[in-house]
């Protein structure tokens, strides 16, 4: 028996028949693998703090290579030794500070209210690392990363990685030759806090004036780039009072 | 015996040259605009269309006989984002670092033309398995032009391909650069991308003239 496709009361049953497999097709699928993914998303943001203080497996001058997934809970409790969340003017411990939402407090301090701000201490061969959360805006969608500090205020790493960029422009954010350039660079300008900016056309591929608070930007993408240097300032602006405490020179 | 019948190759090899999406059909090119600046990107991008397009195809085509005309469309548009959306679920729960690859291109992925176009062209009117093989067929088409698009604008743009240096070191002016040769920044930028399409066109159809439109 063929069926009348085109009378109304077929379609209207149709798409209500569509809607309710789809959407308990899909529903089942995310409830299924959410503890998976949710495993997975833990373990890649120790990735990336471990990956922002120097513990990785990089080699020579190739690609990003993370601490591997089956031993990075042993080496974010080895190498992290403390984790707090900063509240106003109070230092709170908090061991899961690394879960927090940073998306979320980055907002409430736009809107006025009083963050909690994650920041994790490190340490490696008897050398202390601060280690920041940072969250901001690129070209298309959100962008956000880490970067660590001595009490210098001089970047020993950083980790940057983004949702939408455009792939082979600003998708290159998260390659080691443009995270590379920002390590040595001191975020202080004189005693005021600056930042790091991406800057267009410094005269300096190389990078070699670590003074200048500027890292060269990726080609095509000058959108990307100064929300990259926007992201830094806000985040150091954020920290500023927490940072002023531990700074020794 | 021949594995597949005249026909059925035709669907295959058709889409590469003298009915591809890309340089006949014009459909297809906002995503060969916007990540054809590596090639590692346009290979990603043509393997995750392929799937999606070939498996998208088979459903519709099982779904051809009872998709009421009226909501064709939006039917269409579920089951690709269905199925987008499922491969990225899986893959961000057995293969956490190939999604994150592919995150960029999902969104890419469910409004790339060429994939309604194939729906709503073949697959609306085939059996499974030669909606399966057109499928096939024209993301091949697609990723060939993609390719040859990535491999120009990667070589002339940044001096690598795949993301290995293949011209010298531009910072340290070794290989070419040490004869006063310099990456042509144009070609990371999407319009670039335009201009190299526009002349795999033009190649093609000064090669078969039968491809040009009269006016």
């Amino acid at each position: 028996m063929a069926i009348n496709t085109d009378k109304n009361l077929y379609t209207v049953a149709f798409a209500a028949v569509m809607v309710i497999v789809v959407g308990s097709l899909l529903a089942f699928v995310a409830s299924s693998l959410s503890g998976r993914i949710d495993e997975n998303m833990r373990f890649e943001k120790q990735q990336n703090i471990l990956y922002a203080m120097g513990v990785n497996e990089n080699a020579g001058k190739g690609d990003v290579s993370f601490v591997p997934t089956n031993v990075v809970e042993k080496e974010f409790s080895k190498y992290i030794k403390e984790q707090y969340v900063i509240k106003g003017a109070e230092l709170v411990k908090n061991d899961e500070a690394y879960l927090v939402d940073v998306k979320k407090e980055v907002a409430k301090a736009k809107k006025g209210e009083v963050p909690e701000l994650p920041l994790f201490i490190g340490e490696k061969d008897g050398k202390k690392y601060y280690i920041i959360p940072m969250y901001g805006k690129g070209l298309w969608d959100a962008i956000w990363g880490f970067i660590s500090l001595d009490s210098n205020m001089v970047v020993q790493g950083v980790f940057f990685d983004h949702k939408g960029e455009t792939p082979g422009l600003g998708a290159n954010i998260n390659q080691r030759y443009f995270m590379d350039d920002f390590i040595g660079e001191s975020i202080m300008s004189g005693s005021s806090f600056e930042g790091i900016k991406v800057a267009k056309g410094n005269n300096d591929p190389l990078n070699n004036d670590k003074e200048d608070n500027e890292v060269d930007a990726l080609a095509g993408a000058t959108i990307t780039g100064n929300g990259v240097s926007a992201m830094i300032k806000e985040t150091v602006d954020l920290y500023k009072d927490y940072l002023k405490t531990i700074r020794t020179n | 015996m021949a594995l597949l019948s005249k026909k059925d190759t035709n669907l295959i090899t058709d889409p590469l040259a003298d009915n591809n999406p890309i340089t006949i059909q014009v459909l297809g090119i906002c995503s060969a605009l916007a990540i054809t600046a590596e090639l590692k990107a346009s290979l990603v991008m043509a393997v995750s269309v392929m799937f999606v397009l070939a498996m998208g195809n088979v459903v519709i085509s099982l779904m051809r006989n009872i998709i009421p005309s009226k909501i064709r469309i939006i039917v269409q548009l579920i089951v690709v984002a269905t199925l987008v959306i499922i491969v990225d679920q899986v893959l961000k729960a057995f293969a956490y670092e190939l999604s994150k690859t592919l995150a960029v291109f999902v969104g890419l992925i469910i409004t790339n033309c060429i994939i309604m176009g194939r729906f709503e062209a073949f697959a609306l009117g085939n059996g499974p398995w030669r909606s399966f093989l057109d499928g096939i067929g024209n993301s091949m088409g697609y990723g060939l032009i993609l390719v040859i698009v990535g491999f120009f604008r990667e070589l002339l743009g940044s001096g690598t391909l795949f993301g290995i240096p293949v011209l010298g070191d531009p910072i340290e002016k070794t290989g070419l650069y040490s004869i006063g040769y310099e990456n042509n920044g144009f070609m990371i930028i999407p319009p670039a991308a335009l201009i190299v399409v526009g002349i795999i066109i033009w190649v093609q159809r000064s090669r078969n003239p039968a491809l040009v439109e009269e006016n």
